[in-house]
This record gives structure tokens, C-alpha cells and sequence, in this order.
């Protein structure tokens, strides 16, 4: 039995800054359940898409009924993959992530969209989409149940991280564009030395 | 943030500065000049694979994108 969710949201960023925030989440004041992060694999295809593959480390928060489903000797941490595909062309962003250990217990896949909005100037549209389901003999429906109860929650975070990464780029991108004015009124001005003449 | 091989973060660190600079000024823009991370890149990858191997992380033959064959279309 999977649990199925989806939903769709605008993000008013322009997705060129969307996609290159997403590299850039991590860390965030949102995401103290990530440990580590990292690119294990890259690639730039013939038709000029971006594949990547991260590793992320998570912590695995269980309320306490759930923690005697975890046998002491097993590792706390829980091994996730991100795959992803850059379409600059499409002007799409396509991601797939799941977990890697643990998966008896629960298994969470995502799949996430964002596109960019035809309808809406400078806004990104994203379908967000999640698969629950666990293995654990009789308790599969309230473990299904926290799972999902957990990823609605992260996914706010989520969220929150992705705005949090986005309003940095901004802050650089217009700190540049004040420094440009300036300098620019500087050159008019004579003030940085005179122009090379090669 | 923190690379999964604990020797690995600077090397990470220089990588990921590389990589965000030509994402957003080069592949972004179309322009299909060559990546100036490769270097950076081998260097980061030499350190974390050894890190996965050594932590046992079964990434191996992990197809790309594997589960979402048997998914609907988004």
C-alpha cells in the first residue's frame, strides 16, 4: 500500500534564480536535519542538459513508538539520492529523491517540477509529488501515516530553505547591480584613472 | 555544509564555488565553452568516493532516476 501526495505552488523568482538556489539550500536555518551534502556525479549531456546526482545525510527524527521498530545497532542516519535534470531549453528542472536505507521501514520517494511559468512573468511553477509507503508487518498504516505527516512538514521547510537561498542570491545580484551604478558613475566621472586605450 | 567524507569539505567547498559561478554565468546562458571545474571536480570526487566506500554507502549501481520508471508522468 503507497500514500500518495501532490501539490502545486508558485514561487515568484524567475527560474534561472530558482534553479540556482537549488544548488545553493544547503545549509539553511530550516534544514538542521541535513548533516551532509554532495555532488557524487555530473554531467553535461549532447543536448545540453545538466544530470547531477547528490548524496545527502539526514537525521531520521522518530516519535518514540516508532523507535522500537529501530534495532540499536543500526545506523541513525538515513542515506538519501537526488537526482536531478537541468533542461535549459524546456527551461525545466526535474528532481527525483529517495532514500536509500531504511526502506523496510519507510520508503519516501519526491519528485518535484519546476517550470518555468508561461502565464506569470518572472515566477516558477512547482508540482510536487511523493510516494509513502512502509513495509513493517501490521504497522504499515501508522508509520504510512507518520511519513506522510513528517514529509508535509519537511516540505514547508523545505520551501522556507528554497526562499531562504533565493532571497541570498537576490541580496548578492542587487548588492552587484548598486556596486555596477556605481562604478559606472565613477568612470563617467573620471574618479577610477582613464580608460585603457588597448 | 558538511561533505559525508569529513576530509572532504574544503575540497567540496571549492568545487561547489566553481560550480555555481559557471551554472549561472556559462551553462545558463547557453554558452557551451568548456567547464572550468573538471579539476576541482576530480579532486572532490577522489576524496568522497573513497568516504562512501569506507562508510559503506550502497550508492553502486544505482541507476539514475531509477524508481521514477514505474511512475506516472508527472
Amino acid at each position: 500500500m503507497v500514500k500518495y501526495f501532490s501539490n502545486s505552488t508558485d514561487i515568484r523568482s524567475t527560474w534561472d534564480h530558482v534553479v540556482s538556489a537549488f544548488w545553493q539550500r544547503y545549509p539553511n536555518p530550516f534544514s538542521t536535519h541535513v548533516l551532509t551534502e554532495d555532488v557524487v556525479y555530473r554531467e553535461v549531456t549532447a543536448d545540453h542538459r545538466l544530470l547531477s546526482r547528490r548524496l545527502l545525510t539526514k537525521t531520521n527524527r522518530l516519535p518514540r513508538w516508532a523507535e522500537r521498530f529501530f534495532p540499536s545497532g543500526m545506523s541513525r542516519s538515513v542515506y538519501i539520492i537526488e537526482d536531478s535534470i537541468v533542461d535549459p531549453v524546456t527551461r525545466s528542472l526535474t528532481t527525483y529523491t529517495w532514500n536509500l536505507n531504511h526502506t523496510t521501514l519507510m520508503s519516501v520517494e519526491e519528485r518535484c517540477v519546476f517550470q518555468e511559468s508561461g502565464e506569470q512573468p518572472a515566477s516558477t511553477q512547482l508540482k510536487r509529488e511523493a510516494w509513502i509507503s512502509s513495509s513493517v508487518y501490521g504497522f504499515s498504516r501508522p508509520i504510512q501515516e507518520f511519513g506522510l505527516a513528517r514529509f508535509k512538514s519537511n516540505q514547508v521547510k523545505a520551501m522556507k530553505g528554497l526562499e531562504y537561498a533565493l532571497s541570498n542570491l537576490h541580496g548578492m545580484y542587487t548588492a552587484a547591480a548598486v556596486k555596477g551604478e556605481k562604478c559606472k558613475g565613477k568612470v563617467e566621472k573620471g574618479l577610477l584613472g582613464p580608460r585603457p586605450t588597448s | 555544509m558538511n561533505s559525508v567524507g569529513e576530509g572532504c569539505t574544503d575540497l567540496k567547498r571549492e568545487y561547489d564555488q566553481c560550480f555555481n559561478r559557471w551554472f549561472a554565468e556559462k551553462f545558463l546562458k547557453g554558452d557551451r565553452s568548456g567547464d572550468p571545474c573538471t579539476e576541482t571536480f576530480r579532486k572532490y570526487q577522489h576524496c568522497v568516493q573513497k568516504a562512501i566506500k569506507e562508510k559503506d554507502i550502497p550508492i553502486d549501481g544505482v541507476e539514475f532516476m531509477g524508481p521514477n520508471k514505474d511512475k506516472p508522468e508527472s
